[in-house]
């Protein structure tokens, strides 16, 4: 039997490097919400506010993949392991991609794009203003997601400009809390799991400055 | 695939270095693929994704959980079509029975229709109390063979901005009231919902103050608009709707149509009504529907009617002015909203 030609060379699907499948696995495991979604419309079993529900969806996907793009850092601190950092940018990204679609169902399809409506929804609602602003301030993130814009900023300076991703998930929670008509035990669980993310970053500063301080 | 280099010599046998990367091409395939299934079962379950995939599948036939109706209703015979009847397209029944606000059978819409069948709407007792001439404990038996039934085409608006068009069955409150005998001091009608997480599991969260308590002024209560139904679509209510009998006030908005009601109490007072006292500034007594006074995180000028895409405008009393519009003259409709 004659081994088949393939296989021989090729890299194989496959990047080098430790854990060449994490990317590739976490790019399509975030898809599948958003097929699962695609499914449920064509097939008509997302219940009889089509609308609300795919609101309510993309809402919540934007806010799960920010705080999940947000536990990366404190993830590496707690673990010392690489993984978290690798997949950090991506999940940023999908927040601000789910963030996309989510204000853009509310512009189509709840305000039929009446600019006249949403500009008044935008500055008479704080939930919406709230919402609105998280989002904008997503997108300066998104744009200097590249490691090109990186180099052109500094780091320092990007660093400190994707602090705003933390504004942004509490402004998230804050829109959630605001838009639930009487259980607030979602939002609730969410600020939770921000505050204890926030808490880590901050014993982990403390701790670098005080070994730092101590004199040498 | 990139074009291969020609194949080794020895063509046989699998070089030990191929051999290698097959196996860490699976080892990688397989971590990839675990970790995207789990990844992406995780966040549609976090979503609630799971779950309307679920009743979908769901073996439950259309309109087969509803009961017939009680034989016992006055002459059997059901009364149509109604002066009030809207012509508007009705909501289909699986979007009636299957969208719903009953907290005391779940937070998110679908679940009241899942544990709807706990609610045992036989037999059934109403305590009537307060300012009528003779408190009493009433079967509902009792009261359905007072009545003939009719069908009532309502639009229902909810306070959240969508609404639907749903063909009640029932019987004027006013009818009933007149018969209950007011006293000279009876001002509100109270009505309470029945209170046993047995069968309303949703009663174990102290989500808002159980039992659901609602009101209506008397002259409210005995408009012939306001009816008590218990059915829909020819068939008796199910669980998900308010079985065995609710209240439905049709230029209200829905929450004002409290559910299994169990107490109709006549007072002097003002009832205390569940989502008012809960929070005041949201939900007012009235609660008429109204397209000028939004609800403070949201407008209410325009909504969703089910099954349809786009909104439209909300019109003063849902569409009800003509009839409605008297009782509230000379009251400031910002304040009473």
């Amino acid at each position: 039997m004659k081994p088949s030609s393939s296989n021989a060379a090729t890299p194989l699907l496959f990047p080098k490097g430790p854990l060449p499948w994490l990317k590739p696995a976490v790019f399509v495991g975030s898809l599948v919400p958003l097929v699962s979604l695609a499914v449920g419309v064509a097939r008509g079993t997302l219940g009889a506010n089509v609308v609300a529900e795919g609101l309510n969806r993309l809402g919540l996907l934007a806010l799960i993949f920010l705080v999940a793009s947000l536990a990366c850092t404190p993830l590496q601190t707690l673990t010392a392991r690489a993984w978290p950092i690798k997949i950090r940018k991506m999940l940023g990204l999908y927040a601000f991609f789910y963030a996309a679609l989510h204000l853009s169902t509310y512009a189509i399809f709840d305000q039929s794009l009446d600019l006249k409506a949403i500009f008044a929804d935008i500055v008479k609602r704080p939930f919406i203003l709230v919402g609105f602003t998280a989002f904008v301030l997503l997108v300066p993130l998104a744009i200097t997601s590249t490691a090109k814009m990186l180099k052109r900023i500094g780091f320092a300076w990007w660093k400190r400009l994707h602090r705003l991703a933390y504004v942004a998930g509490a402004l998230g929670v804050i829109h959630f809390f605001l838009r639930v008509k009487k259980d607030t035990t979602e939002p609730l669980i969410y600020a939770g799991i921000l505050g204890i993310l926030f808490a880590i970053r901050i014993a982990a500063w403390v701790v670098k400055r005080r070994k730092s301080a101590r004199p040498a | 695939m990139a074009r291969m280099p020609p194949e080794p010599p020895g063509g046989e046998i699998t070089p030990e270095a191929l051999h290698q990367r097959r196996r860490e091409f699976l080892k990688n395939t397989a971590l990839f693929a675990g970790t995207a299934a789990a990844m992406g079962a995780g966040l549609v379950r976090l979503i609630g994704g799971g779950r309307s995939a679920a009743v979908a599948v769901a073996p439950e036939p259309l309109g087969s959980g509803a009961p017939p109706l009680p034989a016992a209703s006055a002459g059997g015979a059901i009364l149509r079509p109604s002066r009030f009847d809207t012509d508007e397209p009705k909501t289909s029944f699986e979007d009636v029975t299957h969208y719903n606000n009953y907290y005391e059978l779940g937070l998110s819409k679908s679940d009241p229709a899942e544990s709807g069948a706990l609610i045992r709407p036989r037999p059934w007792a109403i305590k009537v109390s307060g300012e009528v001439k003779k408190p009493m404990l009433l079967d509902l038996d009792t009261i359905l063979g007072w009545f003939p039934l009719e069908e009532r085409v309502y639009r229902m608006r909810c306070v959240e901005a969508w609404s639907m068009v749903i063909p009640w069955l029932g019987f004027p409150l006013g009818d009933l009231i007149k018969r209950l005998e007011p006293t000279s001091r009876a001002k509100y009608v109270t009505f309470t919902t029945l209170n046993d997480p047995g069968q309303l599991p949703g009663q174990r969260r102290k989500v808002l103050d159980w039992p659901y308590v609602e009101g209506l002024r008397i002259d409210e209560a005995t408009h012939p608009l306001a009816m008590l139904a218990v059915g829909l679509y020819g068939k008796s209510l199910l669980g998900q709707n308010g079985a065995p009998i609710r209240l439905v006030v049709p230029w209200k908005y829905g929450f004002k149509g409290i559910k299994s009601i169990v107490e109709i109490r006549l007072t002097e007072e003002q009832p205390k009504a569940t989502w008012n006292e809960s929070a005041p500034t949201e939900y007012g007594f009235f609660a008429n529907v109204n397209p000028k006074v939004d609800h403070p995180r949201w407008s209410q000028a325009s909504e969703r009617r089910i099954g349809e895409l786009r909104r439209r405008p909300t019109l003063p009393f849902n569409g009800y002015a003509a009839e409605v519009a008297s009782l509230y003259a000379g009251m400031d409709l910002e304040d009473h909203f």
